[in-house]
């Protein structure tokens, strides 16, 4: 069984439902992202874990052990939050204690948690400090280290980065992950910020609606989405109205495109075939035997990657290419050549 | 000129309000013939009916400010956290003192309380300092609530809560070790105000027949010609001394902040 089992959680908000039969099974020491769009149910779900929510209807357990109905302080968790929520009465060091002083840890053990806890955060010198007298970054640190310190079964983290410059939220993330596998801590983490998910995620939960829309890897998520929502929201996708021609053959504006995987929809009907910007080639090049022309309506440099807007069987699309010193990329209005491949290809069923 | 219509303005007022207060001061101290002395507040102070009811009304002024700690903090504490939409309402209760006068309620409390009734609070001593308490938490409370109210609004309660939750913290150990903390300054500024008010009420004291400076100050006044602007500012200074101590206290929760 599952480190944490949530089942059939459901929740309603008067006669909204928020959260529509949520299942995710969580092993000891895996790393989840829950990812979605604003009001997609993700922070409910996570506030139900951690027992501020009640849920409508489903189930909890920890371990084995139903803590559905057990309260916040009971469910021995730890929770990091978007706006920090160090106590400010507190120094560091106390921040850091105070779930340990809460649970009776005598004082001598408390104090060495402490400083081991400041070590792990790499802020040991900053245990007498007040968090108005620290940056962004280090609050989080200490909020880190303060819901660590109990050692709790489940660590749950509320978009702890998104209050963060995009520098600091980097190497914060890594950082996160380094020390939540050296503890080997099961950790939920809610965000809607797709990089930050498909960096540090062992798994990836993409929720639309209140509903989990597709629960996979990183890799799965971005290459095999399942839904048609999961393929939009994650990354950039150029999606394309084909014909089916045969079970491996489609028609695309006259060009054939031979997929890998069989095609299940009866020859003659329409359907939706998407590839991501990286899928497709600037020109002819081996393995991408189907090519057509489009014409190119901006092109943006963004450093190692050119991004290239064009026009492509009657479809907008975008196209990613590795920048190359020696060969500049096309101009706007300009006619090329754009190759692409069944390989790279995937069809979205709804 | 602009410039120069504001200075006379403030002039204006620095006269209005000073010159009573100077010419109170002044007559004060002019109770030996010729000369100024101090005489006035030495009688004052001689006077044995001024340290009881000075501590007496300290006193009620410490139950008070407990009881109107003890009633607000949770109670502002909670409307923030679980019931922010009944906030209208309790503001609007706690801003009743201030449109209900005090001869109102104490009337309603001897009615409610005599001796004929089940609970005849007015029967004895203790009950009715018990009851006087109450009356003075009800008229500090416009302040009280205010107080620790904005104090709350400083601080993110809903987030602390959680946090302090998801550590093992009950609603106890939030209350007294995050929350009470974090409003202290606020809390302080209420207790203060508390405090200023309970030592100059009268209505109360005189109708429930209690021992308190109010009376005090207002019998005095009514046989003596020095010594009740003496007692008068003596209460003044009181007063600013407690707006001075909020003043102190807000400063040096900053300092101490900076300084850590």
């Amino acid at each position: 069984m599952s480190f944490l089992n949530i089942s059939h959680l459901e929740k309603s908000f008067g006669s909204l439902r928020v959260v529509k039969d949520f299942n995710l099974d969580v092993e000891q020491g895996e790393f989840i992202s829950l990812l979605g769009p604003s009001g997609c149910g993700k922070t409910t779900v996570l506030r139900m874990v951690a027992g501020f929510e009640t849920p409508t209807t489903g189930r909890i357990l920890i371990d084995g052990q139903d803590v559905t109905g057990f309260k916040p302080n009971a469910r021995k968790i730890g929770m990091m939050f978007q706006a920090y929520a160090l106590f400010p009465n507190l120094t560091v060091a106390d921040n850091v204690a105070f779930g340990l002083k809460v649970n009776g840890v005598p004082r001598a053990e408390r104090e060495a948690r402490v400083t081991e806890m400041l070590k792990l955060i790499g802020l040991p010198e900053l245990g007498q400090r007040f968090p108005f007298q620290l940056s962004g970054g280090q609050q989080q640190r200490v909020a880190l280290a303060r819901a660590l310190a109990p050692s709790p079964r489940v660590l749950l983290l509320d978009e702890p980065l998104s209050a963060l410059d995009a520098k600091v939220r980097v190497s914060l993330r890594n950082e996160i992950r380094e020390i939540q596998r050296d503890l080997g801590i099961t950790t939920i983490f809610v965000t809607h910020d797709q990089e930050e998910a498909m960096s540090i995620s062992d798994r990836i939960v993409v929720m639309n609606a209140g509903i989990a829309d597709q629960v996979g890897s990183p890799f799965q998520i971005y290459n095999r989405p399942t839904t048609r929502f999961v393929a939009n929201f994650v990354g950039t996708l150029n999606s394309f109205e084909v014909t089916v021609v045969n079970s491996t053959t489609l028609e695309m504006d006259g060009q054939m495109v031979t997929m890998a995987e069989p095609v299940t929809a009866e020859p003659g009907s329409r359907i939706t075939m998407a590839m991501r910007p990286e899928a497709l080639r600037l020109g002819r090049a081996d393995g991408f035997e189907t090519v057509l022309p489009a014409v190119v309506e901006e092109v943006h440099f963004l450093g190692s990657v050119i991004r290239v807007s064009a026009r492509m069987a009657g479809t907008a699309i975008a196209l990613d290419t590795f920048n190359r010193p020696d060969m500049p990329p096309p101009s706007p209005g300009q006619t090329i050549e754009i190759g692409l491949s069944g390989k790279h290809a995937f069809l979205l069923d709804r | 000129m602009t410039r120069l219509f504001a200075w006379l303005a403030l002039l204006a007022g620095c006269i209005y309000f000073a010159l009573p207060l100077i010419g109170m001061t002044e007559f004060s101290l002019k109770m030996r013939r010729g000369v100024y002395s101090l005489d006035a507040y030495r009688k004052v102070f001689e006077d044995p009916s001024f340290w009881a009811t000075f501590g007496y009304s300290l006193t009620l002024a410490a139950a008070t400010i407990v009881v109107g700690v003890l009633l607000v903090v949770p109670t502002a504490y909670w409307v923030r956290l679980k019931l922010p939409q009944a906030r209208p309402y309790i503001e609007f209760v706690t801003l009743l003192p201030l449109v209900i006068p005090a001869i109102v309620v104490v009337f309603g409390y001897i009615r409610l309380y005599n001796t004929s009734s089940i609970l005849p609070l007015t029967g004895s001593a203790i009950g009715t300092d018990f009851l006087l308490t109450m009356g003075y938490t009800t008229l500090a409370l416009p302040y009280m609530y205010r107080s620790v109210d904005t104090g709350l609004r400083t601080i993110d309660v809903a987030t602390l809560t959680e946090a302090a939750q998801s550590l093992g913290a009950g609603w106890v150990t939030i209350l007294a070790k995050i929350i009470l903390p974090n409003v202290m300054v606020a809390v302080l500024s209420g207790a203060f105000l508390t405090l200023a008010i309970v030592m100059g009420e009268f209505t109360m004291a005189a109708l429930l027949n209690r021992p308190a400076f109010g009376p005090y100050m207002q019998l005095l006044g009514a046989n003596r010609a020095y010594e009740p602007p003496a007692l008068a500012v003596i209460a003044f200074a009181i007063t600013w001394g407690c707006m001075g101590l909020i003043q102190l206290v807000t400063r040096l929760a900053k300092h101490e902040r900076a300084k850590a």
